[in-house]
């Protein structure tokens, strides 16, 4: 059998706003718009997803916060709809999303051999989280290919940030490892922001850009500092500074899902595509990519 | 509006988050007991004349200010980010959408950030479900839930609970208040047999125990005075503050003339889980703090037992 590869790694946050301002049938909520530099750099890279040949979406969010270890999504099949807690007004999403069981229990398996605490997820009225949703549907609109949710244990909370680091590295180990052994070609998504500090307000108008900006000018400058080293390939470097970052900017880093991605790509020496970064609702938000193949790796922006 | 212009909160409740009492109470003799004393609580409602059970749960966290539930009908079925093994939780809530719209108002009106949700389909929170289900199975009195904004700390949270006095004292509504948040609240990492929970450390059950104490004698201010003590001795900081008892004493009340009862403290995979009831008494016998009459103006010899508040 041909050896099974990570064909890209995606950076790609998912506030609820962007499923929202692009009104798909999907979605309940009605907008006139906005945060289109994040939309439009979704869609480009959406686009290039259309371009390379891959089997499934393995996904990690921090939405599906599990304490008793790492949890995989267990059923083939999901259907309902997808409601999220702080912002309802916006994101009332039905889905209808096929899981690749098969490398969803062999990362598991991968995962427990490591020595990670696992636990697969088969309760069929299980509701899969607006953090899986929204970056699927922001990469891969036609929800064509199937996905596999992997949830954050937050180790950062319960340990450090430098215990999530060493964890999310081995269990990002592990999947490479199942990865390779299954054949299958794989895109992997990180789902979440970079600085994560919110508003506590909404404007009357939430797709009105007139009110949207990053929460401080502190945050601003952390994002743009990793995103200069995500630039330059200095993935490892990233993880290093990231209980900083972390601790500084309230980064959704603190989930472990970029640092799951680049330990699973083996921390890539060459560039991330950057495909835009903007602020929501004060939050900050950079949609990257690490292709590995020198071919078709670009400098988008 | 009443005459005294207060509410009239029957008692208050303060129980565990966790599904186990609802779904396994059989798995081990301690999830038994907290089913138990979840089960004495719904009785008490039972026999109360409550017309509203008001929740303020923990385990729903909200970043636009302060979220209300307002769908008259919610009706879903839920499962557990951890404990989707243990089985679905299907409900079918009636709340007091009176209750939440005023809510809201006086919590603006008081400076607060507040909205209600109203949404078909809205994930009500594992805390909320599992007390409602145990303390209210038959929707027989409406209820209404509140969030717990991540971002807030003492002030905006004894303001909301200010709001929900207003809005309880307006409305003439009598009130049974919960609480659904554990005590120590760090839970084991791996998978465990249940009949072999315990909490998770000496130090997380001395403190849990120390608590209970308090609740026991009724000295509701004095845990609300401890709160940032709690919070870094037995919270996992996931979130600023421990802030449950800021929001059940501005409630309920800022004294300690209260009637405790602890009816179960059991381990629930690690965590400190208790069921305790509050509830407000004349019969202090005046040996707590801040049951004082007045501390701006001497009046003479105390005489506050009818009163059993601060103004």
């Amino acid at each position: 059998m041909t050896k099974g590869q990570i064909v890209a790694g995606c950076l790609a946050p998912h506030p609820p706003h962007l499923v929202y301002a692009d009104n798909p049938p999907q979605n309940e909520a009605y907008s006139e718009g906005g945060w289109e530099t994040l939309r439009w750099g979704y869609q480009r890279l959406a686009r290039k997803l259309k371009d390379i040949d891959y089997d499934a979406i393995v996904i990690f969010t921090p939405h599906w916060q599990t304490y008793i270890g790492t949890h995989f999504l267990g059923l083939p099949e999901f259907s309902s709809k997808s409601v999220d807690p702080v912002f309802p007004n916006l994101f009332r999403y039905n889905y209808d999303l096929k899981v690749d069981v098969e490398l969803s229990e062999a990362m598991r398996d991968a995962a427990s051999q490591e020595g990670i605490i696992t636990k697969m997820m088969r309760n069929p009225h299980f509701r899969v989280d607006y953090g899986t949703i929204t970056s699927c549907h922001l990469l891969n609109p036609e929800w064509d290919k199937p996905i596999v949710t992997i949830s954050s244990n937050r180790n950062t909370h319960y340990y450090s940030p430098e215990v999530m680091i060493e964890q999310a590295t081995a269990l990002g180990r592990a999947c490479a490892k199942a990865i390779e052994e299954s054949g299958k070609r794989v895109v992997l998504v990180a789902s979440h922001s970079l600085s994560h500090r919110h508003f506590v307000e909404e404007a009357p108008l939430p797709e009105d850009m007139s009110k949207e900006h990053i929460y401080n000018h502190s945050q601003y400058v952390w994002d743009m500092k990793i995103v200069e080293m995500m630039r330059q390939g200095k993935s490892r470097e990233v993880i290093d500074i990231m209980p900083e970052f972390t601790e500084q900017t309230i980064a959704e880093t603190e989930g472990g899902g970029l640092i799951w991605m680049l330990g699973a790509m083996g921390f890539p020496d060459f560039p991330a595509e950057i495909y835009g970064y903007q602020s929501v609702i004060g939050t900050g938000n950079v949609i990257a990519c690490w292709d590995p193949n020198d071919d078709t790796r670009e400098y988008v922006l | 509006m009443n005459e005294t212009n207060e509410p009239e909160i029957l008692f208050g409740i303060y129980c565990p988050p966790h599904p186990q009492p609802l779904l396994s109470p059989d798995a081990s003799e301690g999830y038994g007991k907290l089913r138990a004393a979840f089960e004495e609580c719904r009785k008490r409602i039972e026999e109360s004349e409550a017309d509203i059970i008001l929740v303020y749960s923990t385990t729903w966290p909200s970043i636009i200010g302060h979220q209300i539930q307002a769908l008259e009908n919610a009706v879903w079925t839920h499962v557990d980010d951890d404990f989707h093994y243990l089985g679905s939780m299907p409900y079918d809530f009636h709340m007091d959408t009176e209750f939440a719209h005023a809510m809201k108002y006086n919590c603006e009106k008081r400076g607060l950030e507040a909205r209600t949700v109203e949404y078909e389909g809205f994930p009500i929170d594992t805390g909320s479900v599992v007390a409602l289900q145990l303390l209210n199975p038959d929707n027989r009195i409406p209820a209404c839930i509140l969030s717990s904004n991540m971002y807030a700390n003492r002030s905006e949270t004894i303001v909301l609970g200010k709001a929900a006095r207003d809005t309880l004292a307006q409305q003439g509504k009598k009130a049974v208040v919960v609480v659904v948040s554990s005590l120590s609240n760090r839970m084991f990492t791996e998978h465990i047999d249940p009949k072999e929970d315990r909490i998770h450390s000496q130090k997380d059950d001395d403190w849990n125990r120390k608590i209970l104490e308090f609740f026991d004698d009724g000295r509701l201010e004095d845990l609300s005075q401890l709160s940032r003590d709690i919070h870094g001795q037995i919270r996992v900081q996931k979130v600023v503050a421990y802030k449950p008892a800021w929001w059940l004493a501005a409630t309920m009340g800022q004294h300690n003339n209260y009637d405790g009862e602890v009816l179960a403290y059991e381990a629930l995979h690690g965590s400190g889980g208790a069921v305790i009831t509050l509830t407000p008494s004349t019969g202090s016998v005046g040996d707590k703090e801040f049951d004082e009459d007045d501390v701006e103006f001497y009046r003479g010899d105390r005489n506050v037992l009818d009163k059993g508040m601060l103004k």
